[in-house]
């Protein structure tokens, strides 16, 4: 009956095409030629292709790319799905330029417990990125270093292995690795060759038989007799090129897809380059599938005012700059009058080798003024803002890189700025157009005066109701030293954790679970999977090519965006809340009941705005149930003004059961309460399963 | 003088996003199998450049540009709005992308 429907839709759609000439979307690069081109391939809406594998990886990206390695090395059958292409796809697709956290490495003069001593426990147990949780943040304090030598084998080159830095203060002699920020420390690791870090994962998992799944949209979580919160037992997807409907079975499933992004930031004509700093695919159908199952989800209320994502800002890390991955470029204004940097102290550093070391009498430092004044770093002067509004100093600014050192110069703009994620074609373009490093200083964007003084330079905060997730600043999945959820065969790795946001955590994250998932599957069976279930999706994904118009994909993303903004941007009350919550459902029943897709590619898109109302509500509902601004969160209650209350000093967790909202809580740093030990190390130790091998 | 007009639609980006050289492509859709949101499709026609459907859609990841096997076939191009310039320190001279008359190209290679 629904295949037959499907059939004489195609019949339908055949005819309206060639009678209407060209609608709207089809094929833009012939104009005079205006007749509409068959999709370039096979589409067969319904077709089921089944599966079957010990370990499921969903999504493709660094985590999953690492977990599937890992996994096949211990001998599971692993397959990975993508929406992406696997060679090049997830955020961390097109290259990294440094890595955090590698405190395990031979040069490290800093420990990895010493890390969690200030780190943790001096941000604030639910601070932002990689340090928001306990147990990923351990891991990749112990492991990014292990992750990166895994990369070592697989060809990347990491090290200064052509001699270009010798002398450098950044390079060790002995093992030619390179460091940034602190290079008295040298616990972040500068990657050579890391822009092709993607393509190199993906031969080394050719290589050991791991089975590719490209352009299938996963869309839901299989669980045993389709009970939510039962284990899960596969997963079903549809593939976003022939429509057909992809069935997997496994033992265990790793959930390694990316943050809900683009949530409250939709551009429509430039919408992977606008909308959001993440992969533009990150639309957050794994949460919003591991929601449906039953999975308990945590600080879904998090969130940012958009720095990264959004039209405001400039080609990431292709402005002047001074943070990051152009750390710690001199910084001079229109005259050509150089901005002193400081000490975390405010003394005037005067050498630009000095930039790179702790201050008198501190351990080490971390990113700029961010976190504890323990592990400040060196910066701009903190009142540069002030200074420039006074007319000290004149915009626009400029990165002397000129002015730098040779070996700064050449690792900020031929190893950083070309390795660096979406680099590459901005060291490409800028030098082929005539930029020399040699001779010219890049301009920062003009911004205005209260905006300097903070992150990297290309970065421009728009309205206040533009929200982000980037970089570990939203929620997601609860997780045990395991890396496994509430839902037995269901672990998670990379940012579906709420933490992450780093190529290294993603890495050592994917890597961990890999071994975890593993070790469960080997030891259990195949479980059946519920054909009711089945059914029920395949009714509710292939429900936009049965229509012959209503609302198109990009229409409903805005609208869904502007839902997101009116009532759960930066100020939120128990009513607009309740009413953004309504405005959704009320969206899902008409809008979205009306939605089209006349291409495969249009019905992922499609579906992708019913995860992004799943999500939406999710996040507004896990406003609506903490009662309390959040300074840690970024979080405001118009309602209940006071921030951070301690009781309020928890975890607030929900998920679904029998299809309602189910709230709980946890406490703070719930990685060292029992069952747990009161250690990190003792935990690590315990959980880390890397007997096997032998390590 | 005379000229034939069409009914077309605007254009669905502020800029080409993808461009590609003509006689430098040879239609291997390298760049159609890496690019993470499908901005590409083979080219019905055999041996021609893919044709850029989905231009909207494109991260300007670049992995395109850097898979591609013959270099300078594809260039990645950023609309007006995101290009930024640069001062010549000893001289004063302003640059930026796209400008008439450009300085000669960098042609110094990255550290990889």
């Amino acid at each position: 009956m629904f295949r037959y429907r499907i059939r004489s839709f195609l019949h339908w759609r055949r005819q309206s095409v060639a009678s209407s000439g060209n609608p709207e979307g089809i094929v833009m690069t012939d104009f005079k030629n205006n007749h509409a081109q068959e999709w370039p391939y096979p589409v067969n809406y319904g077709k089921e292709n089944e599966v079957e594998a010990d370990v499921l990886v969903l999504g493709g990206g660094v985590a999953g790319c690492h977990a599937a390695v890992s996994a096949a090395k211990r001998g599971a059958k692993v397959v990975v799905v993508d929406k992406g292409a696997v060679i090049r796809s997830g955020s961390g697709g097109a290259g990294v330029d440094h890595w955090h956290g590698a405190y395990t490495n031979p040069c490290s003069k800093v420990t990895p417990d010493e890390v969690m001593d200030f780190v943790i426990k001096a941000f604030g147990p639910y601070s932002f990125g990689e340090y928001g949780n306990g147990i990923s943040c351990y891991i990749q304090c112990n492991e990014s270093y292990d992750a990166l030598m895994d990369l070592e084998k697989m060809g990347i080159k990491v090290r200064d292995v052509d001699d270009e830095f010798v002398g450098a203060d950044f390079r060790d002699e002995k093992t030619k690795l390179m460091f940034a920020y602190d290079y008295e420390n040298r616990y972040c690791i500068r990657v050579n060759g890391g822009a092709d870090i993607k393509v190199a994962l993906y031969k080394e998992m050719q290589r050991l038989g791991v089975q590719i799944y490209d352009r299938i949209m996963a869309t839901m979580l299989l669980t045993e007799d389709g009970r939510q919160g039962g284990r899960v037992v596969g997963a079903a997807g549809i593939h976003t090129r022939t429509g057909e409907f992809h069935i997997f079975r496994s033992k265990a499933v790793i959930l390694s897809m990316a943050v809900p992004a683009g949530q409250w930031i939709f551009e429509t004509e430039l919408i992977g380059f606008g909308s959001s700093f993440n992969d533009p695919n990150n639309s957050g159908d794994g949460t919003a599938m591991a929601w449906n199952a039953g999975a308990e989800l945590a600080l879904m209320e998090r969130s940012g005012r958009a720095l990264t994502s959004g039209f405001f800002r400039y080609p990431p890390y292709g402005t002047g700059d001074h943070n990051n991955t152009w750390f710690a470029c001199s910084i001079v204004d229109a005259n050509g009058k150089e901005i002193p940097w400081v000490d975390r102290d405010g003394n005037v550093i005067e050498k630009v080798s000095d930039r790179y070391k702790p201050a008198p009498g501190q351990k080490f430092f971390g990113y700029g003024r961010r976190g504890p004044y323990e592990i400040w770093g060196p910066s701009l002067i903190p009142n540069l803002s002030e200074c420039i509004k006074n007319g000290e100093y004149v915009l626009p600014l400029y990165a002397d890189l000129p002015g730098m050192p040779a070996h700064e110069r050449r690792a900020i703009w031929g190893l950083m700025v070309y390795n660096e994620g979406k680099c590459r074609i901005i060291y490409d373009t800028y030098n082929k157009a005539g930029f020399d490093p040699d001779k010219d200083m890049l301009q920062l964007a003009v911004l205005p005066p209260e905006q300097y003084g903070r992150g990297p330079n290309w970065e421009t905060y728009g309205p206040g109701q533009w929200r982000e997730v980037a970089f570990g600043g939203g929620g997601g999945i609860i997780f045990d030293w395991d890396l496994r959820t509430n839902l037995e065969g269901l672990y998670v790795a990379g940012s579906q954790q709420y933490s992450g946001g780093t190529h290294a955590h993603a890495a050592a994250t994917g890597r961990y679970s890999g071994r975890k998932a593993t070790r469960y599957a080997l030891g259990t069976e195949l479980q059946p999977i519920d054909r009711g279930q089945i059914e029920r999706e395949k009714r509710r994904v292939y429900a936009p090519i049965t229509r012959k118009d209503g609302v198109g994909w990009k229409e409903m993303r805005a609208g869904l965006c502007r839902i997101m903004q009116d009532y759960c941007g930066e100020y939120k009350n128990e009513e607009t809340l309740r009413m953004g919550i309504r405005w959704m459902d009320s969206i899902f029943e008409s809008e979205a009941s009306r939605a089209y897709a006349r291409n495969p590619h249009e019905l992922c898109r499609s579906l992708e705005n019913l995860t992004h109302i799943t999500v939406g509500k999710i996040i507004m509902e896990a406003s609506l149930a903490r009662r309390a601004s959040s300074l840690h969160l970024d979080f405001k209650r118009m309602d209940y003004p006071e921030v951070d209350p301690p009781e309020w000093d928890k975890i607030v967790t929900m998920r679904l059961e029998n299809g309602d909202i189910t709230t709980g809580e946890l406490p703070l740093e719930y990685w060292l309460q029992p069952p747990y030990a009161p250690s990190y190390e003792e935990n690590y130790r315990k959980h880390r399963d890397l007997e096997r091998e032998g390590e | 003088m005379a000229e034939k007009a069409y009914l077309v639609p605007n254009p669905k980006t502020p800029c080409k996003v993808i461009v590609f050289d003509l006689d430098l492509c040879t239609a291997c859709n390298m760049c159609v199998d890496v690019c993470r949101t499908d901005v590409m499709v083979p080219n019905p026609e055999e041996g021609k450049p893919p044709l850029v459907l989905y231009p909207d859609e494109c991260w300007f990841c670049g992995c395109c540009a850097a898979d591609c096997p013959v270099p300078g076939a594809i260039t990645v191009e950023y609309p007006l709005n995101q290009r930024v310039g640069w001062k010549r320190k000893e001289t004063g001279e302003y640059f930026r992308i796209g400008m008439k008359n450009p300085p000669p190209p960098n042609t110094k290679p990255p550290v990889c």
